[in-house]
């Protein structure tokens, strides 16, 4: 097996993991950094996000609303400490993309723009079109070439950590144009990997979005943290689940039910007027708005569509030429997928899976539970989202927390010494024969797109919107018979060279592990909060016994083990979680009652 | 209803056991908002597992999909089996890249020359951080948006004849990318780009077919900046000849 050596190896090269590459690199032109990809950096998943990134830009914003918006936003489970460390960069790492050539959206005097977003109080997003992702991706991408002590593994995949002596020391890989395997010894590792929006049926995420570095750690004893919150986002395409942003209602959409009422007045979330006004109607949360969904479905007021019950995302008073040019590619999406011209007809939507808020256990510096290792974006759990993450705030993570992960892992690569070759070489090996064995498995009868698909429908019958015991405990015992089945799972390609069906079938192995950390951390907390609604008697926020991170902790084919651990709460003490009319007189109650303590 | 069908016939290459590129035929059950991706999904989920194929965001923006559909350079995720009807729909992978399997090719060659055009901002006044963003009007960015709009899907390089003649050509997508540094408002780089530009694979490289931006899935219209080049080499020749201190006064 060939044998690199780095100071620091990074998986995944979205945007976490290539702000993370380019902060060691400049922290330290000397040190050696490994960045590997199953895809080409930028085919990665932050290509695809729309809107835009918060970040306090305008002269009557404050940090203490950006702060605020985030924590009541998140339903009080985010770390306080963490959201002010975040809400304070954020703006400094938006200029840093402007400086490297990321072409923000302007202002007619030539600054950046910032536009609405859900749940935000004041205008902060920063935006290129509705191509924000892709343009941070890109511009990331580009800037790292820079760099020549990047040393990029591209679609290379990763199927295990090496962990040793209590510390994390390297990662193996499987180069996927040839099916030979790799050992990365590396004195530090960052997990970027992404999310693991494809356990559930209907999601906005790529067919890459599989939770592979989640489960990686997860199987090393790092536990997951606060894995039952999973946003669905309420704007999508019916059928593939395909995103329409957010920023269609920032910029002015209506969304209406089958008598064409803007239904969202009715959920604690009006007035409605005619212009949007931020932190209400359009412009609620996320998870308020998909579960307003929910409940006009119940009642019959949405609109059939053969991929499901549908509302309606109204964009045409907003003209052809606004949308034209601050929506482009949600234009060319609703024409060439849906056949609708969105400046003469309302798009259909409905709720999808978009995120998972939870992740891997990370202290506010993004270090893992176990030495050595870091991680930085939608796999990791740094603590800024709690029970709902506001749009705009995650790609704004992957800048703020990947140059302090990359910072971060380098420090600790310099302070600790390489691990002992022959036994990274020896557990190197053992990854491979294990990888090795589900192609070689002559007697399997169980098919992965079969097993995935039925994961998938379990999941988003158990754990969607609203949940319940009886169905949570469905989805759990399903999936406990799905890993079983897991081990007799068969595949038609057996050979080395771009056998994707085999990396699917390890994908599948990484899913099925995630799903169950999901869905058990879900059935446990008995409570509502933020995306995590329960009817099962639960329907109520409870701080005495669930202002709490759970986390999930492997246990190999068994189920997994629950704990909790406590939030850190600085200057916000768990509140009034309102929007709208409601949302404004709340938020003058918190000011009146600051303002007598000072 | 009875469940309506297609035939998706695929160029299969397994280099590890077949000699040569082989037809393989598939019936795939399809409804009229399925995708040519969605067709390759079902093959490789339910019939043949054997199948490879990239494919990531499903819309359009991760560049990762582009394969030959009857002939023609295409994204899979964003073109539809209904506008191919009756059938059968010939696929194949991208015309003038290696094939590593079936419809996967090598991106190495693309992403050398990408590498190699200084594709980043090398700023004609550097700024701190405090200092704050570089102004830009909406007017500057339009100079270069249209450009920095490429998904790195290599259609146009599966498109352009001269590629497939002199796989050393810059090509279409590479340098719509450098042009699009180069007009940057906020860039200086433009002197250092300028051996790549006029290097006989460069700009001159090109024999102005256009087939190029006709296959853009993203309208980035690479014709257009190289043939922008073409004029600015021009001048950098004359001026060479004009101006004793060399090209870039």
């Amino acid at each position: 097996m060939d044998i690199f050596k780095a100071d620091v190896a990074i998986v995944g090269a979205g945007g976490g993991g290539l702000r993370a590459a380019i902060a060691a690199a400049e922290a330290d032109p000397a040190a050696s950094i490994a960045l590997v990809s199953k895809v080409y950096p930028m085919r990665s998943h932050t290509v695809a996000a729309e809107g835009g990134a918060a970040a306090v830009t305008q002269a009557h914003d404050s940090l203490e609303a950006h702060f605020h918006d985030t924590v009541s936003g998140g339903d009080w489970l985010c770390e306080q400490d963490v959201v002010e460390y975040f809400v304070a960069r954020a703006h400094d790492e938006m200029v840093q993309m402007e400086h490297w050539g990321c072409p923000w959206s302007r202002t007619p005097d030539g600054r950046a723009n910032v536009r609405a977003f859900g749940g935000m109080k004041i205008e902060r997003t920063w935006f290129a079109a509705d191509k924000t992702g892709f343009h941070m991706l890109h511009t990331l991408f580009q800037t790292s070439i820079r760099y020549p002590s990047i040393r990029r593994f591209d679609e290379h995949f990763c199927v295990d950590l090496v962990v040793d002596d209590g510390r994390v020391q390297g990662v193996v890989v499987i180069d996927v144009a040839s099916g030979e395997f790799k050992l990365i010894q590396a004195r530090s590792v960052v997990i970027a990997t992404g999310g693991a929006g494809r356990v559930f049926r209907e999601n906005t995420n790529g067919g890459i979005v599989t939770g592979d570095g989640m489960a990686l750690a997860y199987r090393h004893g790092v536990p997951l943290r606060d894995m039952e919150f999973v946003q669905y986002h309420p704007t999508c395409m019916p059928g593939t689940g395909l995103l329409f942003t957010e920023a269609c209602r920032g910029e002015g959409g209506f969304l209406l039910n089958k008598d064409g009422y803007r239904y969202l007045q009715d959920y604690g979330l009006g007035p409605a007027e005619p212009t949007p006004r931020n932190k209400a109607m359009e412009l609620g949360p996320r998870d308020r708005l998909s579960q307003a969904y929910w409940h006009e479905k119940q009642k019959g007021r949405t609109v059939s569509d053969p991929h499901g019950e549908v509302v309606h995302l109204d964009l045409r008073h907003l003209g052809e030429k606004k949308l034209r040019e601050r929506l482009p590619q949600i234009y060319e999406l609703a024409v060439e997928y849906l056949g609708v011209d969105p400046a003469k007809a309302p798009i259909p939507v409905l709720p999808a899976v978009h995120y998972t808020m939870g992740g891997i256990a990370a202290d506010g510096r993004t270090a893992a539970p176990l030495q050595g290792l870091y991680s930085v974006g939608e796999c990791s759990s740094v603590g800024i989202h709690g029970a709902n993450r506001l749009g705009s705030n995650s790609l704004t993570e992957l800048l703020v927390f990947g140059k302090l992960a990359g910072e971060e892992a380098l420090r600790h690569a310099k302070r600790v010494a390489h691990g002992n070759a022959s036994v990274a070489a020896a557990r190197a090996e053992a990854a491979r024969a294990q990888a090795q064995a589900l192609v070689l498995r002559g007697d399997g009868t169980e098919r992965i797109a079969a097993l995935r698909r039925e994961m998938a429908r379990s999941m988003e019958d158990g754990c969607g919107i609203y949940r319940t015991a009886s169905t949570m405990q469905a989805t759990c015992d399903k999936l406990a018979e799905l890993k079983e089945r897991y081990r007799r799972v068969r595949l038609d390609d057996t050979s080395r060279v771009w056998n994707t069906e085999w990396l699917l079938a390890i994908e599948l192995g990484y899913l099925l592990d995630v799903a169950q950390a999901m869905a058990h951390s879900a059935l446990a907390r008995r409570e509502s909060r933020g995306s995590h609604q329960r009817l099962d008697g639960f329907e109520q926020r409870d701080d005495v016994n669930f202002l709490k991170h759970s986390l999930a902790h492997f246990d190999g084919a068994g189920a997994p083990r629950i704990s909790y651990g406590d939030v850190k709460i600085t200057r916000s003490p768990p509140g009034t979680r309102a929007y709208g009319a409601a949302g404004e007189q709340a938020e003058a109650e918190r000011k009146a009652k600051e303002a007598a303590h000072a | 209803m009875p469940e309506r069908t297609i035939e998706i016939q695929v160029l299969r290459y397994r280099p590890e056991q077949d000699e040569r590129p082989f037809w393989q035929s598939y019936t795939v059950p399809f409804t009229d908002d399925m995708s040519v991706l969605q067709g390759l999904q079902h093959i490789k989920d339910d019939i043949d597992g054997t199948l490879s194929f990239r494919w990531s965001c499903r819309m359009a923006i991760c560049g990762s999909c582009g394969m030959m559909v009857d002939g023609r350079p295409e994204l899979s995720c964003k073109t539809f089996l209904r506008d191919l009807l009756p059938g059968p729909v010939r696929i194949e992978a991208l015309s003038h890249f290696p094939i590593e399997r079936d419809l996967v090719v090598s991106v190495e060659p693309f992403i050398r020359k990408l590498e190699g055009i200084k594709p980043y901002l090398i700023p004609k006044e550097p700024r701190t951080l405090a200092e704050g963003e570089y102004r830009q009007t909406p007017a500057q960015l339009a100079q270069f948006d249209q450009f920095s709009a490429c998904i790195n899907c290599l259609l146009c390089y599966a498109a352009c004849p001269q590629f497939g003649l002199d796989g050393e050509f810059t090509g279409p997508g590479v340098l719509a990318l450098m042009h699009r540094y180069n007009v940057d408002s906020r860039d200086g780089g433009r002197a250092e780009r300028l051996p790549v530009m006029n290097a006989e694979e460069g700009v001159w490289g090109c024999t102005a077919v256009g087939y190029c931006s006709e296959v853009c899935p993203k309208g980035v219209d690479p014709a257009h900046a190289v043939n922008q080049n073409k004029v600015n080499s021009a001048k950098d020749y004359f001026l060479r000849f004009l101006s004793p201190k060399g090209a870039s006064a």
